[in-house]
């Protein structure tokens, strides 16, 4: 055997040994008990039911979709010229102005002013643009409401034809009812059937503390966030994320763009995933801090 | 054997890029692997990030603390990983990427277990409270 075929030969056999480990960590993850895409190869969908959302929703290649580490999945904060934001002057100054430990502004863990290590409420559009799970939807008579696995979170679209406040700062619904909550880390929320098969949610009301994902990138309290869920058919349900802040960005653009999600059975459970500040501090004690400063 | 050599060649490099892209963050000594025998002190199943305590003896009797970390819980179970899969005093054999400043902490990649079966890490999740990779 030659020198190089022994090399190849090693190298071949260490590809062998640490792939599990890399296809274990970067790899297709199956929630308990969820069905994805690739467990129906070869099979067709029924048609879509007519203005119908509802059902418990996971990701459709993996529950692994909606972690985007470096950002809304869309536009991830990797230094490539498609992925550069249109920031403001002002938003720019927001963006730099944040520590991410993740995207091309990261710091640190030490060092970052991310709210969410301290369990602070990650909010809307945070909650579908980082660490984003499995949804439950619910539909009403006047509401769409979503349940997020993520620190069992949920929201409620209006759709009983009221208008967003035109005001968010002294918020009024143009109906008779309880007035507005005060907002400020969910916004508040109206949609509609802009046809059989897709509905639209426009959401205002937020103020700027919480971040739009985990790359650090910033939103403003002009925040207006358009969601599109389009019921592709039986199984399939696509979600589109679009970001509009004309303070801190020039133009509107897309987060999440048609991101697939498939039905599962009506008996799935959730799993229950919360941000304990107890266990953080454990945490941080034991392993954050001293494997950033280098003292235990 | 040039061919063969440059295909594994490029395969290690597309792999370890992928790696690399979710865990491109500071603390860990990417790529470098340490496999280490110990006595389990504690498993602590919790958010952000669920860590194995243990305890490793050198050669001369002296104990080393380790602390490792996974993923949490929800990120885990996937892959076979359970609130009862460590009690205290199993010996295991961890397989860790360690971190950067020497400290006897790392990522943990996969553990022999007293019974022989191996666990192995799950997908690289950002977990409940936490950004850090």
């Amino acid at each position: 055997m030659t020198r190089r075929a022994v090399v190849a030969a090693i190298a071949a056999i260490a590809l062998v040994t640490v792939s599990p480990v890399i296809r274990g960590q970067q790899g297709f993850r199956r929630a308990p008990g969820a069905v994805y895409d690739v467990d129906f190869q070869g099979k067709k969908s029924g048609p879509a039911p007519r203005r119908d959302i509802s059902g418990i929703w996971e990701f459709a290649n993996g529950g692994a979709e909606g972690i985007q580490a470096d950002g809304a999945k869309a536009m991830p904060s990797d230094g490539k010229p498609d992925h550069e934001l249109p920031f403001t002057p002002e938003g720019r100054k927001a963006f730099m102005d944040h520590k991410p430990t993740f995207g091309i502004t990261q710091v640190p863990s030490a060092l970052t002013n991310d709210p969410m290590p301290g369990c602070d409420p990650q909010g809307f559009p945070r909650i579908v643009l980082h660490n984003a799970h499995t949804e439950q939807i619910i539909q009403t008579a006047t509401q769409v409401v979503i349940l997020y696995q993520f620190n069992k979170k949920w929201r409620a679209i209006w759709t009983d034809g009221r208008k967003l406040p035109s005001n968010p700062e002294v918020p009024e619904w143009d109906i008779k009812g309880s007035p507005p909550p005060e907002a400020r880390f969910w916004g508040y929320s109206v949609g509609r059937w802009v046809d059989d098969y897709t509905f639209v949610a426009d959401s205002n009301g937020f103020d700027d503390r919480s971040w739009l994902d985990n790359a650090g990138r910033p939103h403003s309290d002009a925040l207006h966030v358009i969601e599109t869920y389009h019921r592709v058919d039986a199984d399939h349900l696509e979600k589109t994320i679009t970001i509009d802040d004309p303070k801190y960005y020039t133009r509107p653009w897309v987060a999440l763009d048609k991101l697939p999600y498939r039905l599962q059975s009506a008996s799935f459970e959730i799993p229950e995933q919360e941000c304990v500040p107890s266990e953080t501090a454990k945490y941080n004690e034991l392993f954050a801090n001293p494997a950033a400063n280098g003292k235990p | 054997m040039r061919r063969p050599l440059l295909a594994v060649a490029t395969c290690v490099t597309l792999l370890s890029s992928a790696l690399a892209a979710h865990h491109a963050t500071a603390v860990f000594d990417l790529g470098k692997r340490l496999t280490l025998t110990g006595t389990v002190t504690e498993w602590f199943w919790a958010n952000p990030h669920c860590l194995l305590r243990f305890d490793v003896k050198n050669d001369n009797g002296e104990t080393t603390h380790w602390v490792a970390e996974t993923q949490a819980p929800p990120n885990m179970i996937p892959f076979g990983w359970a609130k009862q899969s460590f009690a205290v005093g199993d010996q295991v054999k961890v397989t860790l990427e360690p971190v950067k400043n020497g400290q006897p902490l790392g990522r943990i990649l996969q553990v022999l277990l007293p019974d022989g079966k191996t666990l192995v890490a799950g997908a690289p999740a950002i977990p409940a409270g936490e950004t850090r990779p």
